[in-house]
């Protein structure tokens, strides 16, 4: 991030801790959600910029939301932020395992390749009666670093601590994005086998771009599964990846921040949908994703952050 | 006299029962200009793709600067100084001209520790140093903010040979690198290429149909056909030589084409 | 004995099903490679129509046979009509570009048209277990089986043989064929592609409008279907291969028979099962069990 950027961004991050002082309780939950669903996305702009979509990262998100509802009740642990990191962590070991086999795979095989993990994970936990099958089950109630808040308290705390985690994840997600590595990733969509001839192993590339994401996801359902209370086998089905494949696109990979902007329009408009037109919010999500794709490549990022080279970052 | 840069015994590759390459014995000195010629399928891209560690001999062996590489992994070989163009420019449609040859010196320049590369930006100013200075050597630098999907043919093939030269190889191989470029143009590249590589004091293999370009640009020779070498020496000789005119150039006959 | 007989059943049954749900699915991939998602609308289209139709014809004392000649004709009908508007109005906007996003646009299309059928249809189910009831049932030893379920095998069947020979021994098929092998060069040839392209999404929307109307009976007809039908179909086209009929028989086949053996004999791994097998296909042979891999064109 430039300097202007990184305190337009600070500011931004300030302001929003502030406002929870001001903002009613639902907006403060439905921010609290978007900004951990904003998290996975953020791992799918990672892969993106490489020119690989994964129809099944929904699969991460599940791991890190069940780990941490499982760890609660299984052992005493309760606090917080332990359980994103375990949860980010159980994830982020599957994707680093799981990656061995993916990294070798491109375009529409690593898609469906990827949709069938996460399927196979939802058809294990749907059939497991000890996790509750399709209804899923309860989180504990979490304690942040010893102190137990109670009710609006711990919607804020909450928020706090999601606001946290994704403001480091974005902090080191960028420091990452301008390394070579990072940047790396668009010679990498555009000719591979050149840059396999340059001297760099392609794979280790796309193996490390795929922790990364697989990290950030299980963080993103940790966040999830104490935001709402509850998971269930759901969190790895196919819509729920074609959710956050849905805000990819209407933010667009040009940033970082784009992730986190992205999912808060998406999350708005849903609710919104949601209340206004019960019965057709998905068609006006449809709509909207349709609109963005054909009038709008770039995502909503495109609007906000033109730098560089990162212009071309956009539409596959 | 130091020992040759690359030197090449009995290298052989057969695909089951296809002998694609055979009895192969080279030696080159180091910074030679080395012409590679022979007909589709005589054996040449085999040649190469073995010294650049993309195919494995069965027979033989390949030493680089007195080291055994036969066998080793393209991008081990990669990292010891030899590198390659392409008969189709290799290159990243959407970025500049100048951030292909920047990421090309990146990558050479990355460490090869276990997160090198993900410590070093893109854009150090080792990287960006090198990337004007090959701009300049190549000609190039009137395209730098060029996205290289719209550079024309012979812009394309220089900016190929130019990544190739990034890393700062040692040995560079070139494969046709006037393919597909107008014969008005032809000369005026390899010229370029040759005084930036002799420059760089790089010893250059390059693969030739056009035997003109060969004779003016080559100082030695390789004449390939059925998988082996049948004559190396001098471009004049070489292509004096009875087999190689039957075999692969025909007669050598005066005056029929204009020079540029 | 007992067991291997009624898993074979069941097997070919579920294989059917999947077979006419995937045919069309796996169709459109191999002409237009696309991966379309809004195949889960055909199908819902389909079921609600056929839905439709029973609630007409049943139960007024007309013939069964026109019962299930409406069913299916009605769900052709919805097919075309869907497959044109979403091909010329939708799909036309986005050829040319990536694959990925090309899936995208059909996913948005497939929300858009889950609200659709709420408003047609409502967000009630239907209950169309008429023509289910009126095929009646046979004695086969200790085993009662359903005159339906033995008419889906006989349809698939029907459908597998008209398809091959469809593509094999006629001048669309051949047609077909070509654009499916190389699209840049039957076009060099002078085949209209677009009028290809736009036959076969219709020829597609029709298959998998069936599909829906055929199952239509066995299922409780209601908001959702779509959902799970469009995942279990790329499974079987992604194990048979994107762009193959045969593929799709055989892959059918596969996730019928080993999902059929798995609700018998280990319920807990059945839906691990199918997506098990597409994930270890696609590990093996990425590309399917009938396609070969494409060179690199440089």
């Amino acid at each position: 991030m430039a300097h202007g950027g990184r305190i337009a961004a600070s500011s931004a991050l300030l302001a929003a801790a502030a406002a929870a002082f001001v903002l009613p309780d639902w907006i403060i939950s439905l921010a609290t959600i978007a900004f951990a669903n904003g998290l996975v996305v953020l791992g799918l702009i990672v892969m993106w910029r490489a020119g690989l979509v994964s129809f099944g990262q929904a699969m991460y998100y599940c791991i890190g939301a069940y780990a941490v509802a499982l760890i609660g009740r299984w052992t005493g642990v309760t606090d917080a932020v332990a359980l994103v990191l375990i949860g980010g962590a159980c994830a982020g070991l599957v994707s680093f395992v799981v990656g061995f086999l993916l990294a070798r795979y491109r375009e529409i095989f690593f898609a469906m390749l990827s949709l069938a993990f996460s399927m196979i994970l939802y058809g294990v936990l749907v059939k497991t009666e000890s996790l509750g099958s399709t209804d899923g089950f309860s989180v504990i109630v979490p304690t942040f670093l010893g102190y137990a808040p109670h009710q609006e308290k711990l919607l804020v705390a909450l928020y706090w601590l999601v606001l946290a985690v994704c403001a480091i994840a974005a902090l080191l997600v960028d420091m990452y994005l301008r390394s070579l590595a990072g940047a790396l990733a668009i010679p990498v969509r555009d000719n591979e086998i050149r840059v396999e001839f340059l001297g760099m192993s392609v794979s280790r590339l796309i193996h490390t771009k795929l922790v990364i994401s697989g990290l950030l996801g299980g963080m993103g359902g940790a966040l999830a599964a104490l935001a709402v209370g509850h998971v269930d086998p759901n969190m790895s089905y196919w819509t729920t990846s074609g959710e956050f494949v849905f805000i990819t696109i209407l933010a667009g990979a040009g940033s970082v921040g784009s992730a986190f902007v992205g999912s808060l329009v998406f999350e708005s408009v849903r609710s919104f949908a949601f209340a206004m037109l019960p019965q057709l919010w998905q068609m006006l999500l449809g709509s909207v994703l349709l609109l963005t794709i054909l009038f709008l490549p770039q995502g909503l990022g495109s609007l906000i952050v033109r730098l560089g080279w990162r212009r071309n970052a956009g539409a596959p | 006299m130091s020992a040759p840069i690359l030197s090449v015994r009995d290298l052989g590759k057969r695909f089951g029962s296809l002998i694609a390459a055979r009895d192969i014995t080279v030696s080159v000195p180091a910074q030679q200009t080395v012409g590679v010629i022979g007909s589709n399928g005589a054996g040449k891209t085999t040649f190469i793709n073995m010294i650049t560690g993309h195919l494995r001999p069965t027979k033989g062996t390949i030493h680089f600067e007195e080291r055994d590489i036969t066998g080793m992994p393209s991008r081990r070989i990669t990292g010891m100084g030899i590198s390659r163009s392409f008969q189709v420019a290799q290159i990243f449609p959407s970025l500049t001209v100048f951030d292909n040859i920047c990421a090309a010196a990146a990558i050479g320049r990355a460490p090869k520790t276990f997160m090198g590369h993900v410590r070093t930006p893109l854009r150090s100013r080792e990287s960006i140093a090198e990337a004007e200075t090959l701009l300049e050597l190549f000609e190039i630098a009137r395209y730098r903010n060029r996205l290289a999907a719209t550079l024309p043919q012979g812009v394309r093939k220089l900016l190929d040979i130019g990544m190739a030269v990034a890393g700062s190889p040692r040995l560079l191989l070139l494969d046709e690198p006037t393919s597909g470029v107008s014969i008005e143009e032809k000369f005026n590249l390899m010229q370029v290429v040759m005084s930036a590589l002799r420059n760089r004091k790089i010893t250059v293999l390059f693969v030739e149909h056009d035997m003109e370009i060969v004779e003016r640009f080559a100082e030695r020779v390789l004449a390939f056909y059925d998988g082996t070498v049948i004559a190396d020496g001098t471009p004049t000789a070489t292509l004096a030589d009875a087999r190689v005119q039957a075999l692969i150039s025909g007669p050598k006959v005066k005056g029929a084409v204009a020079h540029v | 004995m007992l067991t291997a007989f009624a898993i074979l059943i069941d097997g070919l049954v579920y294989a059917a099903y999947l077979f006419i749900v995937a045919i069309g699915l796996t169709l459109i991939f191999g002409v237009m490679k696309i991966l379309n998602v809004a195949h889960g609308s055909f199908y819902t289209f389909g079921a609600y129509g056929a839905a439709t139709a029973v609630g007409i014809y049943f139960d007024r004392g007309l013939p069964d046979a026109g019962g299930f000649l409406l069913m299916v004709l009605f769900a052709m009908i919805l097919g075309l009509a869907l497959g044109l508007i979403l091909e010329r109005g939708v799909m036309r906007l986005v050829y040319g570009r990536d694959e990925v996003v090309m899936v995208l646009v059909t996913y948005a299309a497939f929300l858009i048209l889950e609200d659709v059928v709420i408003l047609v249809w409502g967000p009630g189910s239907y209950a169309t277990y008429q023509p289910l009831l009126a095929a009646g049932n046979m004695e086969v030893g200790e085993l009662i089986l359903s005159n339906y379920d033995l008419g889906l095998i006989v349809v698939a069947a029907l459908l597998a043989a008209a398809s091959y020979w469809a593509l094999k021994f006629t001048r669309y098929g051949m047609l077909l064929t070509a654009v499916i092998f190389d699209r840049e060069t039957a076009a060099a040839f002078g085949i209209n592609v677009r009028v290809v392209y736009t036959v076969t999404f219709v020829i597609g929307a029709m298959l998998g409008a069936l599909g829906g109307a055929i199952m239509a009976p066995k299922i409780a007809v209601t908001l959702g279907i779509g959902v799970e039908v469009i995942v279990l179909a790329f499974a079987v086209v992604a194990i048979g291969g994107m762009g193959s009929i045969e593929g799709a028989l055989v892959g059918a086949l596969i996730v019928g028979i080993c999902r059929a053996a798995a609700v018998h004999l280990v319920p807990q791994v059945e839906l691990f099962v199918i997506y098990g097998v597409m994930a270890l296909v696609l590990m093996i042979r990425p590309y399917g069990l009938f396609v070969r891999a494409q060179p690199r064109k440089i």
